[in-house]
């Protein structure tokens, strides 16, 4: 009972902070929204019983993922004022194609009901007496260790793909170079001359 | 128990919203890759919803790996977006025109 009353809070605030995300004349509040949305998916994880997942969002999305967001909106220096032109244009074929989409979509609301042979033939049943985080990683560990190998090459791919897309080298900054410091010698970078007093050089 | 068809319904309508939101904002390239992260939790939250209700974890772990991918894709589409604001000073998708596409 209790349960439910969470879920309809949580579906409300997912559904509502997401319009907020694509209406937010502000791309800040914008980002502001979709960790609000982002914390009702979380919501619903926990729900069902997936708080491995659930806290895993938070962490990726909120903590990692926003942040970053946040970061490219407030580095760049973006003139809001031209961003909402247009809108007025393209509102009549979005809400064509949302209806569209949402009422193929709608079909899935029907009573459900999992065929016995699906039951019969489950890979890797959920046991009550484990604790989540336990079994995904009984699960992830052996069967699907492959793959999740792959992830953490996607992962190292996207981090090197980002570094070198933003990373540039401004020949105008004067930098340390450290070997140049080092193998500086005193012969070639100092000279020694002799005065006669009263004269200067 | 909550019906599946509820979660069904909202993951629908967070679905739509996703892609309302890039149809909407054609302009605003941030805002569309805010849209695309709403289309991958709306996935998530199917995946995650049938893995509980059907007894079976592989769900789960699909989900997972469906977060890294979103991670990096988020990752490399906020660097390709830097590496345009760098060039044309703006993130007007309009101004996307060097290869005449």
């Amino acid at each position: 009972m209790i349960a439910s009353y969470f879920f309809y809070f949580f579906a409300f605030t997912a559904i509502l902070s997401s319009f907020l995300v694509i209406f937010a004349n502000n791309p800040v509040h914008s980002v502001l929204w979709l960790i609000v949305t982002f914390f009702s998916v979380a919501g619903f994880f926990i729900l069902v019983g997936a708080e491995f997942l659930a806290l895993l969002l938070m962490i990726v999305y909120v903590g990692a993922l926003a942040v970053l967001f946040l970061f490219v909106v407030m580095m760049l220096n973006i003139n809001f004022v031209g961003l909402r032109a247009g809108v007025a244009q393209y509102l009549p074929f979005g809400i064509l194609i949302g209806l569209v989409i949402f009422f193929e979509l709608i079909l899935a609301f029907v009573p459900w009901d999992f065929k016995q042979q699906s039951i019969d033939n489950l890979s890797s049943p959920i046991s009550l007496s484990e604790a989540n985080t336990v079994a995904l990683g009984k699960v992830v560990y052996t069967d699907y260790f492959l793959l999740f190998q792959c992830a953490g090459i996607i992962l190292l791919i996207a981090m090197i793909g980002s570094i070198v897309l933003t990373l540039r080298s401004r020949p105008d900054v004067k930098r340390q170079n450290v070997t140049q410091q080092i193998f500086r010698d005193p012969n070639s970078s100092i000279e020694v001359k002799d005065i006669n007093p009263g004269e200067g050089i | 128990m909550i019906p599946i068809e509820h979660f069904l319904i909202v993951s629908a309508s967070l679905f739509v919203i996703g892609v309302f939101g890039i149809f909407l904002n054609r302009k605003n390239v941030i805002i569309i890759l805010m849209s695309i992260e709403l289309i991958l939790a709306s996935v998530n939250i199917n995946f995650v919803v049938f893995s509980s209700y059907l007894g079976d974890l592989v769900g789960q772990v699909f989900a997972m790996f469906i977060l890294t991918v979103a991670a990096a894709e988020a990752a490399i589409g906020l660097a390709i977006l830097v590496c345009f604001y760098r060039l044309r000073n703006s993130i007007f998708i309009e101004d996307a025109n060097t290869m005449k596409g």
